[in-house]
């Protein structure tokens, strides 16, 4: 019964969530506006069900499993792949090296700026 | 004799939904149990095996995609509620969050910027349709945030989902060897980096360097992941 209320739980914000997400027109998919829904629920709330948490977990213990008929409905994109398979493949890879040189500057620069400005405060 | 009645069972289990979903669950635990005995390496990703397994016997035996998904759907349907799952360990990382909400939300929201134009404007340059852009678009965060983003910005799911996975992979196998030849020593940025660019399979990696940068990639990862829903569907009007 846990493993049913906390499904439960997930279900009425996903459905409130695309419910509102539809309603207003909003550009966010539906399921991200229940997450951040549940999350302000939570925040509110300052703790978790244990029958929510232990649902949660158990769903994103294996959500690996929940995409896999999507990942096999690229047989049907076989020939969209062929054709475009060099232009994926360079844009996939620069843009990883790309992002992760991009946001490991940005995050050492603001770290050290923190920091810095943390440090000439106290020696005031 | 034999012969017909066996011909009928396949008539009957292809038009099920029992084979799908079978088949789907089968070949995730023949694919989990060879990713946990190579010790969690990312080239052996549950999902490119399992994947590759249902694609080789739905050719095999010369079975459509939908007859499958008329299986697959129930495993894919969970997709939604595992969604607002991830509200869970956000909030259990919000104290973490609330101390750094200065340096988190910059770097998550610059990584975010970079991560789609960088995707789009390279895939254009070299001639991707639009279908193929805008399906890469969100590579960078979890499966099912990802393919709701390219599903809305009328982007090809399934597409996505693999784009996805293969960044991932990508992220794990060279992000440390990349953040070590920019010479960043930090955990902590390293981690940053590698949950924003490589999502679940890159801070499955960071965990196996160690627990703070573990902990940094999922944290960027789970606002990255928010950030990308809230600012792409924006960002992709300006570039498309």
């Amino acid at each position: 019964m846990q493993f049913i209320n906390g499904l439960t739980i997930l279900l009425v914000y996903q459905l409130i969530g695309e419910i509102t997400a539809r309603y207003f027109s909003l550009p966010i998919p539906g399921p991200v506006l229940g997450m951040l829904m549940l999350f302000v629920t939570l925040a509110i709330k300052g703790s978790v069900h244990s029958t929510l948490e232990k649902t949660a977990t158990g769903l994103l213990s294996h959500l690996s499993l929940l995409f896999i008929p999507a990942g096999v409905g690229m047989m049907v994109h076989f020939d969209r792949i062929a054709n475009e398979w060099i232009a994926i493949s360079i844009a996939l890879v620069l843009s990883t090296i790309i992002t992760l040189i991009g946001s490991a500057t940005i995050m050492s620069i603001v770290s050290k700026f923190v920091t810095d400005t943390r440090r000439s405060g106290e020696e005031k | 004799m034999a012969n017909q009645n066996l011909s009928e069972i396949w008539i009957y289990l292809s038009a099920s939904p029992l084979a799908g979903l079978t088949l789907t669950l089968m070949a995730y635990g023949v694919a989990y149990r060879l990713y946990t005995h190579f010790n969690n390496n990312p080239l052996l990703h549950p999902v490119v095996i399992a994947a590759t397994l249902i694609i080789g016997f739905l050719l095999l035996t010369d079975t459509q995609y939908d007859a499958y998904f008329e299986g697959g759907q129930f495993v894919h349907f969970l997709l939604g509620p595992a969604t607002v799952a991830l509200a869970i360990p956000l909030y259990q990382q919000w104290s973490k969050i609330k101390k750094l909400w200065l340096p988190l939300s910059i770097t998550v929201i610059g990584g975010v910027f970079i991560a789609g134009i960088s995707a789009i404007v390279i895939a254009q340059m070299l001639g991707a349709s639009l279908e193929t852009q805008l399906s890469l678009a969100p590579k960078s965060v979890t499966a099912p945030v990802a393919m709701a983003i390219s599903e809305q910005l009328n982007g090809l799911p399934s597409l996505t989902a693999v784009l996805v996975v293969t960044t991932g992979i990508l992220g794990a196998v060279i992000g440390t060897r990349i953040l070590s030849l920019i010479r960043i020593k930090d955990d902590a940025v390293k981690g940053m980096a590698m949950g924003i660019t490589a999502h679940g399979i890159g801070t499955a990696r960071a965990f196996q360097v160690s627990n703070e940068m573990g902990a940094f990639s999922g944290l960027a990862m789970a606002t990255s992941t928010f950030a990308t829903a809230l600012i792409l569907p924006w960002l992709v009007g300006c570039f498309v």
